[in-house]
């Protein structure tokens, strides 16, 4: 095992909660749609990399501000969902899961290819907003202020969004709609437009988390094709369905990766998907899932 | 249509096709080498899909692995085709059990999640491992080897070699659905709890059928990465794995000849496609394509051409009895 100072490892511990947050945001977002439609939305990799291109072509073409497309992008790829939701999505519910995730794959070979079409192939820079531009002295080490933005703001989204299916009145009727349906219908309250919302604020926070990746990576049309298999990886780990489970795992396989990346490597790709094997066989619903109940 | 005299047909009508398909004009003789590579890696799926109801979403874990064990096996100096390509297949057989161990334990989205994210594995150890692997490069076939003395280098000869194999596999995987053990399978696939309770251990069945499907497609990724004289990265990628699954569906699940001919349309399209502007974006037609199959016409072209021919045949997937977990889609939908 290498020599490795702790300094050095406590920086590795931020950019682990960095790309931990992107994580937890993307599954919080399958999670929540997966709670509500019953499907996976493996299209969501590409809504998060439509999300950073709203910001890139917004930037580019009417000089949008960072912090207005964290806003604009979201409204405009969950209005995209909507639709998807609405014209397409819907005509499957009656019929096996697998069909829906089938579909949104689809999606994503027609809108990554559409991408590449339009953008090329080749990543766009996108600047860090001035205001988050140079580091910050956290005692031990000068971090990057923007990277501290990352993780800060993604906390605060994911504690948010839990707050609010665990305690609002709007949270209760969704968790409502996703335990006892007919009932909550019985109570007359229109769970079409339930399911409608919670798939379009699902790809939203898939968009979200796009416009916060953008000044720190290259922005392509392929930038979505990892992220989601790790998110796969990841709410297979925490559970698939369960908010909690999404967010924590997240946020832990970001840090086990990069903490693993130190000590061994060769091991930062895989190691998400190691845990995940040894998940599967100790735990295989998961560690905070339920049993599945069909299909 | 797979069964009896009628099946036999189907059967001699493709295989007469398939031998004389490097005649056709246009017809590159790879192309032709590659779409029965793709019609094996298609059969292959079918039994695990079409005759379990597990839609694996990493078949490019035995296809491409296998691709890479024979042609790591080739750079090192081997040179019988038969040796080689066995090489492949029992890396294929003995993944698809460990593979099929773990992800059978969890059916439905799960098992395509889990199928997917093992398949990444694979991907990125192959990324890493440079050294024997090429890593982006990929890894070169530098001959074919020989077989039985006979050099493979002349692409006719390959391809008529390429195509008995594809030949015999194919009848031997109509032998396996169309056995006692097949019927246990699609009972399982149409309604698990019966067969369990009738004393069927479901998930050695599961596991049977996963190896069965995983090893055949080994052999069919071995015989391509051959064929094309590379094993690359975009094989053991998870696009190729939703290719297989594209092709599958598209040609009609559970009809075994349907696949075949539905991995022809697809490579045929994709062919036509990148000939046009749109160059190497041909995803943005086969997306189009594929999702309008899931949308009007799931039980693909041949699958629908069954059912207006003979509304009286049962397919996979066909009765359709909504299984909604979630009666909140119900109404809505």
């Amino acid at each position: 095992m290498p020599h490795v100072s702790p300094d050095y490892l406590l920086i590795q511990i931020f950019n682990g909660l960095v790309n931990g947050g992107f994580y937890a945001l993307l599954a919080l977002g399958l999670s929540i749609i997966f709670g509500m439609l019953r499907i996976v939305n493996f299209a969501h990799g590409a809504m998060y990399m439509l999300g950073a291109f709203v910001a890139y072509y917004g930037a580019e073409l009417l000089h949008l501000p960072f912090f207005a497309a964290l806003v604009v992008a979201p409204i405009l790829v969950g209005a995209f969902g909507l639709g998807l939701e609405v014209l397409l999505l819907r005509r499957l519910y009656a019929l096996d899961p697998l069909y829906n995730l089938l579909l949104t794959f689809a999606i994503v070979l027609i809108v990554e290819d559409a991408m590449r079409l339009a953008a090329g192939a080749l990543g766009s820079p996108y600047a860090t907003p001035d205001l988050l531009a140079g580091a910050t002295n956290l005692g031990f080490t000068e971090y990057p202020t923007y990277r501290l933005f990352v993780i800060v703001v993604c906390m605060i989204v994911c504690a948010a969004v839990y707050f609010g299916i665990e305690r609002s009145r709007l949270g209760a009727r969704i968790r409502a709609a996703t335990e006892k349906p007919e009932l909550t219908r019985a109570f007359g309250i229109d769970t079409s437009r339930l399911v409608s919302g919670t798939f379009a604020f699902g790809v939203a926070l898939a968009a979200f988390a796009g416009v916060l990746a953008a000044p720190n990576t290259n922005v392509t049309p392929t930038m979505g094709d990892t992220v989601i298999i790790n998110t796969f990886a990841i709410v297979v780990i925490g559970g698939l369905g369960s908010i909690l489970g999404s967010v924590v795992a997240g946020f832990a396989l970001g840090v086990i990766a990069a903490v693993g990346a130190v000590l061994y490597p060769p091991i930062a790709n895989t190691l998400i998907f190691i845990v995940m094997v040894l998940v599967i066989l100790f735990r295989p619903t998961g560690l905070f899932g339920m049993a599945e109940r069909t299909a | 249509m797979i069964a009896g005299r009628r099946g036999a047909l189907v059967g001699a009508a493709l295989l007469a096709a398939g031998l004389v398909l490097p005649f056709v004009p246009g017809v590159y003789i790879v192309f032709a080498i590659d779409l029965v590579c793709f019609a094996l890696v298609a059969v292959a799926f079918d039994i695990l899909l079409g005759f379990t109801g597990l839609l694996s979403f990493g078949h490019a874990l035995f296809w491409g692995g296998a691709g890479y064990v024979v042609t790591i096996a080739i750079a090192r100096g081997a040179t019988s085709f038969p040796l080689v390509v066995l090489e492949g297949v029992a890396y294929a057989f003995v993944l698809s059990l460990a593979v099929g161990a773990l992800s059978v334990r969890r059916s439905g989205i799960y098992f395509a999640m889990i199928t997917l994210a093992i398949a990444e594995l694979q991907y990125f150890v192959a990324f890493q491992l440079t050294d024997i692997t090429g890593g982006e490069n990929g890894l070169p076939v530098a001959t074919r080897g020989t077989l039985f003395g006979l050099s493979l280098e002349n692409d006719h000869v390959y391809y008529y070699l390429v195509l008995a194999i594809a030949a015999v596999a194919t009848t031997l995987a109509i032998r396996i659905v169309t056995s006692p053990y097949g019927a246990v399978l699609a009972a399982m696939r149409e309604n698990e709890s019966r067969a369990k309770s009738l004393g069927y251990d479901i998930e050695r069945f599961k596991l049977a059928a996963f190896v069965i499907s995983g090893t055949l497609a080994g052999l069919a990724g071995a015989l391509y990465s051959v064929g094309n004289r590379l094993a690359g990265l975009d094989a053991i990628d998870w696009h190729t794995s939703g290719a297989i699954v594209m092709m599958t569906i598209l040609g009609g699940i559970g009809t075994i000849y349907g696949p075949m001919i539905g991995a022809a349309i697809f490579q045929s399209l994709d062919f036509f496609v990148s000939k046009t502007p749109i160059g190497d974006k041909t995803n943005i037609v086969m997306g189009l394509v594929f999702a309008i199959i899931i949308l009007i016409a799931r039980r693909g072209i041949v699958g629908e051409l069954m059912h207006r021919l003979r509304p009286s045949v049962v397919l996979p997937f066909d009765d359709e009895e909504p299984v909604l977990d979630n009666p909140i889609l119900e109404g809505h939908a």
